[in-house]
């Protein structure tokens, strides 16, 4: 099968859990480069990147009236937020789980895969 | 979706295109499944073709072979409805599959089809992916492969007839929008991947054993059904030996279903039981199938649990024996799998050859991570019965009834309770 589909892989992080080690980061930084690379030699790439901490996010949101009112801190007021993630292609969800598996070995953590609708455009 | 079946004025044929239906349907909505790329239309084309067979059967008399009947009438009308409706955007991409697969030449379909030319495997494998929950999987897998209406299957779950829908729709809406394919996986997947699959019908089988509300032709029907399934397996995977194991397993179990329970409905332990109530045949079958899967030498922990039923069915050793060669196999399993439950598996059987001492010495090491699991304080509450600890086995039994859901089971340990005096 040639169709392919998109996926998010998104990596959460939980407040106030403490920080890994600097030497631990320095691994997770190499071997996501890693996964990262071999992403883009398999074609699987469309996109990726960390996110900074949530408490620096700021809300826009437009009120019924039109205005736009804006708030400082993230969107939803949970423990966890999106910690970064990849955008990837796979020819179907099992592709996209061992792409995940592989993500989540080399970010230490659990990533979250969920399918794009069907019409998003391609980078 | 509407039960035309149920309109039906003419018993016989009715009652033969139901038979076929209840063999067949697995089959059909696999095959359509694959040929239209969509299992709402798949099921809907394959009760279509039921519907004509109803109309038609009667008269004419049953085809040669009518799954293959039913399979080309419900592609047929899927073709016709799908060019009616062609126009439709949402149907277009299926119309275009169809005019895709009925092109492609036999080497290119031979190639997408893969080794297995049944396509209930893919199906079973699609139906137990591990991205959908396991009620999901079980009930997409009764629905799918035996057929069963949603509400029969509402019905043996205990729940309202349109949870069990939601939950349908949501599983098939999963494995649509989320990509989850149809097909065996690769070599390198298939171990977990199978053990999903044997977990889901052993799942089936054990709601049908264990509960005990409902009605208890649904519950019987649920056994059967999952003894039909693991036997399909078998017949579709035979180098499998855990897939020969649970059907092994199930039908060493199954085989005492007249024997475990009294006129009155209790419980009738194992030790208990008229051996001469058990189906010979299916423990007959089911021995023979442990023997063949140890041959190979690859156990599991199936082949384990129905060497254990085979040993307690065997009717060439007495009873010391029979819990010396089951202690052999649980220290076996403990080896391949190291979890709690089956260390209180073990134990119970050390309490049979070295004496309730020792058993309930290993079961009290179990205590803390089995706290939530009501087997560990029925048993430890019977070894402290055995050894006239009353007070303490009368706290297990009180704590062993607060977890008991089977009323059967409540019925037993309230007696044993009552006994203690």
């Amino acid at each position: 099968m040639s169709a392919t589909k998109m996926y998010l892989l998104s990596v959460h992080m939980v407040e106030g859990q403490e920080p890994p080690s600097a030497e631990t980061m320095q691994t997770m930084y190499q071997d996501v480069d890693v996964f990262n690379k071999k992403l883009q030699a398999d074609g699987a790439w469309v996109f990726a990147g960390g996110l900074l901490p949530a408490d620096v996010a700021t809300v826009v949101r437009t009120q019924p009236d039109g205005k736009v009112l804006t708030t400082d801190g993230p969107f939803a007021e949970t423990k966890e937020h999106l910690g970064g993630f990849w955008v990837v292609k796979a020819a179907d969800l099992d592709a996209a789980l061992a792409l995940a598996a592989a993500g989540s070995k080399a970010c230490q953590g659990p990533v979250e895969v969920r399918p794009f609708q069907d019409d998003t455009a391609e980078l | 979706m509407s039960d035309d079946r149920a309109h039906d004025e003419q018993p016989a044929g009715r009652r033969e295109t139901e038979r076929v239906f209840r063999e067949e349907y697995g089959r059909c909505v696999a095959a359509l499944i694959r040929f239209l790329g969509d299992i709402d239309l798949a099921e809907e084309a394959v009760q279509d073709a039921f519907t004509v067979a109803l109309e038609q059967w009667p008269q004419r008399g049953l085809p040669p072979n009518p799954g293959a009947w039913i399979t080309t009438t419900a592609r047929n009308r899927a073709v016709d409805r799908l060019r009616r409706e062609a126009s439709r955007q949402d149907r277009h991409r299926q119309a275009q599959q169809l005019i895709d697969a009925t092109t492609a030449t036999p080497e290119e379909r031979a190639a997408e089809e893969g080794p297995v030319s049944d396509d209930r495997l893919r199906l079973l494998f699609t139906c137990c992916h591990p991205a959908l929950a396991p009620a999901a999987q079980v009930a997409l897998t009764l629905r799918l492969l035996g057929g069963l209406q949603t509400a029969e299957i509402a019905r043996a779950f205990l729940v309202p007839e349109a949870t069990m829908a939601q939950r349908l729709v949501r599983a098939k809406r999963k494995i649509k929008e989320a990509g989850i394919p149809y097909r065996v996986p690769r070599e390198a997947e298939l171990p977990d991947r199978l053990k999903g699959v044997l977990d889901t019908i052993y799942l089936v089988f054990n709601e049908g054993w264990n509960a005990s509300a409902g009605e208890a032709l649904v519950r019987e029907e649920l056994c059967a059904e999952a003894l039909r399934l693991a036997r399909v397996l078998v017949e579709l995977m035979p180098d499998e030996p855990e897939a020969v194991g649970l059907l092994a397993l199930l039908l060493l179990t199954h085989a005492r279903r007249a024997a475990r329970t009294r006129a009155d409905g209790t419980l009738v332990l194992l030790p208990e039981q008229d051996r001469g109530r058990w189906d010979h045949a299916e423990i007959a079958e089911g021995q023979t199938l442990v023997r063949a899967c140890l041959r190979r030498g690859a156990p599991g922990p199936y082949q384990v649990q129905a060497a254990v039923n085979a040993v307690h069915s065997d009717e060439t050793l007495d009873q010391r024996r029979r819990w010396e060669q089951i202690l052999a196999l649980y220290d076996l399993q403990l080896r391949l799998a190291p979890t709690p439950v089956v260390a209180l598996n073990r134990a119970v059987a050390l309490a049979e050859v070295s004496g309730p001492d020792a058993g309930l010495a290993a079961i009290d090491a179990l205590r803390e991570p089995l706290a939530a699991y009501q087997p560990m304080h029925a048993a430890r509450a019977d070894l402290l019965r055995r050894l006239a600890r009353i007070p303490e086995a009368a706290d297990a039994y009180r704590e062993a009834l607060e977890l008991t859901t089977n009323e059967t089971e409540r019925a037993f340990l309230e007696s044993r309770l009552a006994e203690l005096g």
